[in-house]
């Protein structure tokens, strides 16, 4: 009732404020508290001392070889050297331009795609232009078979009418049928061998294969695409998990075990060893290729089960509401279901988008150059043999900033999304 | 309710028929040969004790419970497993559920537009149009454009009703929808249900609130251990039990009322 007097409201009373007050309430509330303050202070205040006298006022920044940095602290002359190489692998010198410019494709990229307001169709553009313009920058040349494109088409026709079927117009309907029969005539006719093959080529600039990627580019190339992937092919094996058809559940529970079951490093190591002795002889699938279907493949059944942990906790009412109102499988799931699973899961998500990006380094165990693995190439040098603690660091450096910036934007989304929808 | 004494609904069509219904929950019979037909216009209130299989029958109405004997017909449209028949009915049927049951990730009028657009095409513009012209007629206009966890019970449930609604359903099933509500917001629920009965939908509610039967009811069902055991007009329902079970169970819930 608004007719009952207000009380007339009262400020918490004003204590503790400004920096000695907050001191001695938080750090010197009593004897134990405050001897604990002081020694941990003094401690860390050391470890600073220690670490800003080694890596700035006696380091190294340039030197012509690493005997000039002996006897003093860190050696960032090492990485003034050799930062191209680590960053770019063996990607050819004077070609460094491109995948510098890959990255920062990749990067504005995946800032845009962490944008609410673009989480519509919108996506699909900057991704498919995204990833044209990283790719043609890396390859140099690009070669668009007929079969891609048949692919392309089935999926579109395919994913188009399965969300949009119910609402759309009989115009965007028979556009739906007429991609999803294209692509699958298509394929048919090429796979029978009717249908020669022939395809678009666009080369603006030199072949660069992939053998000679390496540094940064590969890493959020493989983690980029390989968590772009698995992401919806987890969501999909995480609903085949609970679905009611035996055949179905029985298949995505069986390859969501197999692989959590075995480490990475043996699935990788059959991708580049095992596969291509069942291949018949004379057709090779890229290593690169290879490796990134090995991350898809395993960051997937990760990926399946924290959704499936998000599926778990809706309560049963929402599914009843959603049957009741008359709303079909796919939009129960795509409107109703996963948005609010999704929402739980973010956490443990983007944890696992974390612990991938960084797996994403064994790679090297099959020979691919990784950010750490080129890192680690630069120190076989002799010329500047001895120095692996700056060049760890520096690239412990750089995985922090991707790492830590995934954790801030995991928190900023989980605000983001829950705003206002929960009490 | 001067009206409602007047209608005679013995000449109307039926739009729920069910015959020979049973149901198991494993070896636990929990619905034995329930017979009822429900005519056009009708408001039936289902009562019996908890386990009784009241909740269980009219979810099986709209086959959100799937029942192994038996035939159901509901608007014509004899339920079976074909997916579009199931679909089709539950356009025609609206329900409201103990526990609200609104979808927290999105607003209240996004709530409403939902299925119209999405299962009926709808217009998004046009759907938005009916769904503020319910929230009216629940009394909460105002707050179309906050998320569910923001409203309390009574409005949440009003909302779930008005969700209903937008759909423009024939037949409205009400699963205990005051259960899970605080004492104070009850009346807001009924009133609502009230005013929703007196425009002539035709409804089967599950409750204890013997106030509303009375009020609206054109017949009294009670339910015991998975059986119809007695139906009646409310008022001779109340005042003449034929039955010991029922007159037990009435002696249990009116004594506080």
């Amino acid at each position: 009732m608004t007719d009952v007097l207000p009380r007339p409201q009262v400020a918490p009373p004003v204590i503790d404020t400004g920096v000695v007050g907050w001191a001695r309430k938080n750090l010197f509330s009593s004897w134990a508290n405050g001897i604990t303050s002081l020694v941990l202070m003094f401690a860390l205040g050391w470890v600073l001392l220690w670490f800003i006298d080694w890596a700035l006022l006696t380091a190294t920044f340039t030197a012509d070889s690493g005997a000039e940095c002996r006897g003093h602290g860190a050696c960032w002359a090492l990485i003034h050297e050799k930062y191209r190489y680590i960053f770019f692998g063996s990607f050819p010198y004077q070609q460094h331009w491109r995948p510098l410019f890959a990255v920062i494709t990749m990067l504005s990229m995946l800032l845009l795609s962490s944008d609410r307001r673009m989480w519509n169709t919108r996506l699909i553009w900057i991704w498919s232009i995204g990833s044209f313009i990283t790719f043609l920058l890396m390859f140099g040349v690009l070669h668009f078979s007929i079969t891609f494109f048949l692919v392309v088409a089935l999926v579109a026709g395919g994913i188009g009418y399965a969300i949009r079927s119910v609402i759309a117009q009989k115009a965007e309907l028979y556009a739906y049928y007429a991609a999803m029969g294209i692509g699958l005539v298509g394929l048919v006719l090429r796979m029978l061998g009717i249908l020669p093959t022939f395809g678009v080529t666009i080369a603006p600039l030199s072949y660069v294969e992939t053998g000679l990627w390496g540094g940064i580019p590969v890493t959020i190339i493989l983690a980029t695409y390989g968590l772009a992937f698995a992401f919806p092919y987890g969501v999909l094996l995480a609903l085949g998990r609970r679905s009611h058809l035996p055949l179905i559940k029985g298949l995505c529970v069986g390859f969501i075990e197999l692989i959590r079951g075995v480490p990475l490093i043996s699935l990788l190591i059959m991708a580049s060893v095992m596969l291509p002795l069942f291949l018949p002889s004379g057709t090779s699938i890229d290593k690169f290729l290879r490796a990134q279907v090995a991350v898809i493949l395993f960051a997937g059944a990760y990926i399946a089960e924290i959704i499936r942990g998000g599926l778990q906790s809706l309560p049963k009412g929402q599914f009843e509401a959603a049957d009741a109102m008359g709303l079909n499988y796919v939009q129960k799931t795509s409107l109703v279901v996963l948005p609010q699973a999704l929402r739980v899961v973010i956490p443990p998500l983007i944890n696992t988008f974390i612990g991938f990006f960084k797996d994403t380094s064994l790679v090297l165990i099959i020979g691919i150059f990784d950010f750490l693995n080129t890192a680690n190439q630069a120190l076989v040098d002799p010329k500047w043999a001895g120095f692996p603690g700056e060049v760890y660091l520096f690239a412990a450096f750089v995985y922090f900033c991707f790492c830590f910036s995934m954790s801030r934007y995991s928190k900023h989304l989980e605000v983001e999304l829950n705003k206002g929808t929960r009490r | 309710m001067a009206t409602k004494a007047a209608h005679d609904l013995s000449k109307l069509p039926s739009v729920i028929t069910l015959k020979g219904v049973n149901k198991w929950f494993g070896q636990f019979q929990v619905l034995t040969n329930i017979d009822l037909d429900v005519k056009e216009g009708e408001k039936i209130v289902v009562c019996g004790p908890s386990g009784s299989g009241k909740s269980t029958l009219i979810r099986c109405i709209n086959r959100l419970e799937e029942h192994q004997q038996g035939d159901i017909i509901v608007d014509g449209v004899t339920l079976s497993n074909d997916v579009k028949n199931i679909e089709a009915i539950r356009r025609e049927v609206g329900m409201v559920f103990q526990s609200f049951n609104l979808f927290p990730h999105l607003t209240i009028l996004e709530n409403l537009t939902l299925a119209p657009i999405w299962v009926k095409k709808t217009p998004k513009k046009e759907a938005e149009e009916i769904a503020m012209s319910l929230l009216k007629r629940v009394r909460i206009p105002e707050q179309a454009l906050k998320y569910p966890g923001q409203l309390s019970g009574g409005q949440q449930q009003r909302v779930a009703i008005a969700r209903a609604l937008c759909m423009r359903p024939k037949i409205m099933l009400f699963d205990e929808p005051t259960s899970a509500l605080d004492p104070e917001m009850v009346k807001e629920v009924l009133d609502v249900m009230i005013e929703l009965a007196g425009e002539g939908m035709t409804m089967i509610c599950v409750t204890h609130e013997m106030g509303f039967a009375r009020a609206v009811a054109d017949r009294v069902i009670f339910m015991d251990r998975g059986e119809i055991v007695e139906q009646n007009e409310p008022e001779e329902f109340f005042a003449n039990p034929k039955n010991e079970r029922t007159k037990l169970f009435l002696g249990q819930i009116l004594r506080h009322q």
